[in-house]
């Protein structure tokens, strides 16, 4: 069904018939998507990457720093400090949300009374943006943490939870629409077939069900890493960083994340506007490697299939 | 069976409760919105009762809040919103289109490119996008969809190919034969096989740049211009006093829209982020 062969599309012979014609047309086709991209991306990337080496205040006061930026980046505690805040949530959120979403769309699939009802439930924060999400959930924590005296910005492990809350509440829903489309191409056949041979719920599970859905599960535990590294206005609502401490004279935000910490480099003092961009560099390296990553798991998958 | 029926029964009876503790925090702000600011604060899971029931006057003290009104806000929003999502779906379909069927070497460089730029991260681009959309004037309402068009062609752009290389080439070898030109040809042949497609990519962008708040942010002139996250960022933020019955009755009214738009293209919606998962 599924080619992945990218190169020559359509290259043969026939399609000489209208390529010819449409190379003619070259401006209105292709050319103001070329352009906006350019406007939109490839100069503001290219432009990130070259400003990374230098200390600039705008872009026309800009001295040359070499990898003084970088070497900045990596001196500052806050940086690390982020870099592991975001670990952590992106393996306990992968965790939990694909546990959840696999369960809810595995009972959905089930056939049950009311499954669309419940599906379309399970869906909607996700159409809700992060900051008025973020908000929505302030007002419960606050309304909860008031009793105990306390607040989710004062505690860094109330800042960690709450987090994870509020991103379970988000993707479980997105998740779960991807292992539906999984489990539904669950074959019917195979299960009686293995159910004649006796097997159990559990071994229908095991054996068919999970080996089935595996693309699925690739799929989901990347978007949830890359969602979980890429976080921002849900961080930036809810605790913005706090709460902050001192170590060896440098500030830390205990539940900023990296994403939050590039933007508080950029916006803290314009000195070190050019470690922010450093950061970002870094940054985006870290995020592309993960998605190549992801690429090449979910190729391989393909082959064995 | 009869045993299956039954488990599916209890599982059932299992998702009611937890379906409506799901909708809670949707649930907990509306009625909040109804309550006096004070009691929001003390009493934050409290029904309004008939004494404390406030109306719709929330609601008016958050439209007429602050220095920049909450319907300039949302028209923001939704003028943004649409236009960008046109123009981004218009646009990089054509280029797919283009690439897809010309394929020489500046249309492979181009998807390639588009490729790379999903594993960007708005970071990568967050100081120097904003400097070259003031440079080039794109900081408006009305021209910031080209920046939209930009930063989103990638994933548009790998979603359109993907599906036009599905579509057999003899019919618009047919069209050409035919005396068709590529512009009508797009318009009349291809564009109509396309509207899956154009569906769920359209979905996904009004997702995006709806919700999106760091992009317009630092994009856009604030003391001009806000859209509906910049304007709840803005009210949270503002110093001192917080009306929060204002701020509950402004989140209502900023999901009310985004509740409907699903309950009317619930099936687009949901089949557009499988696909674009799928293929993410």
């Amino acid at each position: 069904m599924r080619k992945k062969k990218t190169r020559p599309v359509h290259a043969g012979l026939n399609s000489q018939l209208i390529r010819r014609s449409m190379q003619r047309w070259f401006p209105l086709f292709l050319l103001p998507t070329f352009i906006a991209f350019c406007i939109g991306f490839l100069w503001p990337f290219l432009q990130g990457i070259y400003l990374s080496f230098f200390q600039f205040k705008t872009l026309d006061n800009m001295n040359f720093a070499g990898l003084q930026n970088y070497l900045k980046a990596f001196g500052d505690a806050s940086f690390v400090s982020a870099f592991w805040q975001t670990a952590k949530v992106a393996v306990v959120s992968i965790i939990l949300i694909n546990l959840f979403a696999f369960a809810v769309a595995y009972a959905l699939t089930r056939g049950i009374r009311g499954a669309n009802l419940f599906r379309s439930v399970f869906f909607m924060p996700n159409l809700i943006g992060g900051i008025v999400l973020g908000y929505i959930w302030n007002t419960i924590f606050a309304g909860v943490l008031r009793g105990y005296n306390t607040a989710l910005a004062l505690n860094s492990t109330l800042g960690f939870w709450g987090l994870i809350i509020v991103l379970c509440w988000q993707q479980v829903g997105y998740m779960m629409i991807i292992y539906i489309a999984g489990l539904q191409s669950v074959s019917e056949d195979m299960i009686e077939a293995a159910r004649i041979d006796g097997a159990n719920s559990w071994h229908v599970l095991r054996h068919i069900t999970l080996p089935t859905v595996m693309p699925s599960i690739t799929i989901c535990t990347f978007l949830t890493l890359t969602n979980s590294f890429k976080l921002f206005d849900q961080n930036l609502v809810l605790t913005n960083g706090a709460p902050m401490v001192f170590d060896a004279g440098q500030q830390i935000y205990t539940t900023e994340m990296l994403a939050l910490n590039i933007y508080r480099t950029f916006t803290m003092n314009w000195k070190w506007q050019g470690v922010g961009q450093a950061k970002a560099v870094m940054f985006f390296i870290l995020v592309a490697g993960i998605s190549l990553f992801q690429l090449s798991a979910t190729r391989s998958r393909e082959v064995q299939q | 069976m009869k045993r299956e029926r039954l488990a599916n029964g209890i599982l059932t009876a299992v998702f009611i409760p937890l379906c409506i503790l799901y909708m809670m925090p949707v649930i907990i702000v509306l009625y909040n919105s109804f309550k006096p600011n004070a009691l929001i604060n003390t009493d934050t899971f409290a029904l309004p009762t008939a004494q404390t029931f406030t109306g719709m006057r929330n609601y008016v003290e958050g439209i007429t809040f602050g220095n920049y009104p909450f319907l300039n806000s949302a028209m923001n929003s939704l003028q943004i919103t649409v236009v960008s999502t046109l123009l981004l779906l218009l646009c990089t379909s054509m280029a797919a289109w283009y690439m897809s069927r010309v394929n020489d070497l500046f249309s492979r460089i181009v998807y390639y490119l588009c490729i790379f730029s999903m594993v960007v991260p708005f970071q990568m681009v967050m100081y120097t996008l904003p400097q070259t959309a003031m440079r080039l004037r794109l900081n408006t309402p009305h021209t910031i969809p080209v920046i939209y068009m930009g930063f989103g062609a990638g994933l548009a752009v790998f979603m359109f190919v993907g599906f036009v290389k599905g579509i057999p080439l003899e019919i618009e070898e047919a069209a050409a034969i035919d005396g068709c030109n590529p512009v009508r040809t797009y318009f009349s042949v291809v564009l109509p096989m396309l509207k899956p497609i154009y569906i769920s990519v359209g979905v996904l962008e009004i997702m995006w740049i709806w919700n999106d708040y760091l992009l317009p942010y630092l994009v856009l002139d604030k003391t001009l211009y806000r859209t509906i996250p910049i304007h709840i960022q803005y009210l949270q933020g503002s110093y001192g006093h917080v009306d929060l019955g204002a701020v509950m009755a402004l989140i209502m009214l900023s999901i009310t829209p985004v509740i409907l738009f699903y309950l009317f293209c619930q099936q687009y919606i949901i089949s557009g982020v499988a696909a674009g998962a799928v293929k993410g």
